[in-house]
């Protein structure tokens, strides 16, 4: 068994199921990627594997213990989450903002011991940050800002990593930079990394393991060969895909694509 | 060579924030000493620095400066102190836990409830002591908040900013009307009219004793809590995911807020803006961390009002002046300035 896995999971909004008994089981030291339209619920079984959201029913496990049974600190320290698009706090510098990510590990008053100063360096220095240390976090840029959440999430020094959408609202460029940054942290030092992302070239290119997912449930899951293919982008994208190969990565990639056109949907035109 | 001169660059921005928030802190203290010796020294009767020093550390009742420095005086300016402090830093916490930076104790219900809860008491005489008066105003301002936050989390999705805002603004408008109902229909409007626009003319001793206490305790647990709520101010989601437990934090939080905020209010009546205002001069100052944000409002928010009631009651001696309206006339200017920097920084 992995170090994270839920099973029956069932998470809902009041009445309305959005995960239904859903089943999934994180790889370690790889790097799983989650795929689905809107609303298929990916980042609600994000949240819930993060015990950021309750489910319903069903139970996320963590090293063998029900995370809803261990203290919320000691998850920190094994488990880090970046929600999506975090609002970036105005007028705190880029070392003060990632000094938080030290939070697990303090005790009352929390000072910062020598300890945490050299993971904080660490942290900034890995994501490239290091130079913008006493600047304020909202003089950065979108990309920058997103490493800077990126380190404060690596400053809880976790071996485990979910991220929700890391790279919305960045241009080509520095989505790039954010997911080369992850890649890195996943072959050099082994972490465990699950990304929900929109981009479906850019999940399969990073993914060691893909899961694609649709109203509540996983369709498929697997290598990017097996997931990046016709018949499952038609299921759950409702498209008609071309799929080709990377000629520099190898990967599948998805090339072009139309809307798969209901009766339904030509009558309405009609 | 070009690296090394960006470097060089870099250095000079570089500057170490708690320098910066322990100067503002010790100059705030220095400030507050000195304007509450001013707010003692002018009045009805002048009375210089050195008197006023003489009063305080060597009483002598037969002197009449001494009488009325400290039964008069002093009471009416630590009052003041207190209570702007305990405004100014429920206000901080208040914003840093919605997010939402128009956030006050007033907004929340918690004036509006504690002034209906006054009016109950004058209306049917129920304040036999000042303990009395004071907890029955906590427990208005408690009702008020729940209110506010029951009905903020009733819909699916629990309490956003935006839904606290509005129903704090549905309850306050609601629990004022009622107020003044009660008020009117009781005859009790001349009684109320100058309390509700807020004031600390008439305090004594007797008030202090059971304020100060109750008001330092508060300010002391949010200062032990101030690094919580700056992990709180980052969103919840991320709260949760550094290890935060948001649900008692929050709580603990809010009744901090409730005790500071019903303690002003039952000494001082509703003084609109001195939560919204201070925190964001203060947030100017020192950043956005609350662990600076929280012991400065209390001092800030302290000269501030300190400083506004000494304008109230001397700019159309022997006149009061509510201080609220002192407050509002430099905090609406101050705040549209502010807003517009803001503004412009972003854009």
């Amino acid at each position: 068994m992995s170090r994270l896995y839920a099973e029956d999971l069932k998470v809902a909004y009041g009445e309305r199921e959005i995960v239904k008994n859903l089943k999934i089981d994180i790889p370690d030291r790889e790097i799983t990627t989650i795929i689905g339209p809107n609303g298929c619920g990916k980042s609600t079984v994000l949240k819930a594997l993060s015990r950021i959201l309750n489910p319903k029913s069903g139970t996320v496990y963590l090293d063998g213990k029900s995370i809803s049974k261990e203290s919320t600190k000691k998850i920190a320290q094994k488990m880090a989450i970046l929600p999506q698009a975090p609002d970036s706090p105005d007028g705190l510098t880029v070392g003060e903002l990632v000094s938080y990510g030290r939070y697990p590990y303090q005790k009352g008053f929390g000072k910062l011991t020598k300890k945490d100063y050299n993971v904080i360096d660490w942290a900034l220095s890995v994501t490239g940050i290091l130079d913008y240390k006493e600047r304020p976090v909202d003089a950065l840029s979108g990309g920058q800002r997103q490493r800077v959440w990126i380190a404060m999430a690596l400053a809880q020094e976790t071996d485990i990593i979910l991220l929700d959408e890391p790279t919305t609202y960045l241009d080509l460029s520095h989505q790039l930079e954010v997911l080369e940054l992850l890649h890195q942290l996943n072959r050099d030092e082994k972490r465990t990394i699950v990304m929900v992302i929109h981009d479906l070239n850019h999940a399969a290119r990073f993914a060691h393991h893909m899961v694609a997912m649709k109203e509540g449930s996983i369709v498929k899951e697997g290598k990017a060969e097996e997931v990046m293919t016709h018949k499952v982008l038609f299921d759950v994208f409702n498209i008609d895909a071309e799929i080709g190969v990377d000629p520099r990565t190898r990967k599948p990639v998805c090339l072009t694509y139309d809307l798969v056109k209901s009766e339904q949907y030509e009558k309405n035109l009609a | 060579m070009f690296k090394t001169k960006t470097k060089v660059i870099n250095d000079v921005k570089v500057y170490s924030r708690p320098q910066v928030g322990m100067t503002i802190l010790l100059l705030g203290c220095l400030l507050l000493v000195l304007s509450i010796g001013l707010a003692v020294s002018v009045g009805a009767a002048k009375i210089d620095f050195r008197s006023v020093w003489e009063a305080i550390f060597n009483y002598d009742a037969s002197r009449e400066t001494d009488r009325i420095i400290m039964s008069l005086r002093l009471p009416r300016e630590l009052g003041a102190a207190v209570v702007g402090g305990a405004f100014a830093v429920s206000g901080a916490i208040m914003q840093g836990m919605t997010r939402n930076p128009l956030a006050d104790p007033g907004l929340l219900g918690l004036n509006a409830g504690a002034s209906l809860a006054l009016a109950l008491v004058f209306a049917f005489n129920l304040g036999s002591s000042y303990f009395t008066v004071m907890l029955l105003s906590f427990v208005g301002a408690g009702v008020g908040a729940g209110l506010v936050f029951g009905l903020g989390s009733m819909t699916r999705g629990g309490l956003s900013p935006i839904r606290i805002t509005l129903a704090g603004a549905a309850v306050s408008a609601l629990l004022s009307s009622l107020g003044e109902g009660v008020a009117i229909y009781y005859k009790l409007s001349q009684d109320l009219a100058f309390w509700t626009a807020g004031g600390v003319s008439g305090t004594n001793w007797t008030q202090l004793k059971i304020i100060v206490p109750v008001a330092v305790i508060g300010m002391m647990v949010s200062i032990m809590l101030s690094r919580q709520l700056t992990i709180l101010s980052f969103g919840e989601d991320l709260a949760k995911s550094l290890g935060q437990r948001t649900l008692v934090t929050k709580a603990v939080l809010m009744t901090v807020v409730l005790i500071l905020a019903g303690a002003a209010v039952s000494l001082a009546g509703a003084i609109a803006f001195v939560g919204l205002l201070v925190p964001h001069i203060v947030r100017f100052l020192v950043g956005t961390d609350y662990r600076w944000i929280i012991p400065c409002s209390a001092i800030f928010g302290s000269v501030l009002l300190v400083l506004a009631d000494t304008f109230a009651r001397t700019v159309n001696a022997p006149y009061e002046t509510p201080v609220g309206a002192v407050v509002a006339m430099v905090g609406v200017p101050f705040f549209l300035y502010l807003a517009r920097k803001g503004g412009r920084k972003r854009s």
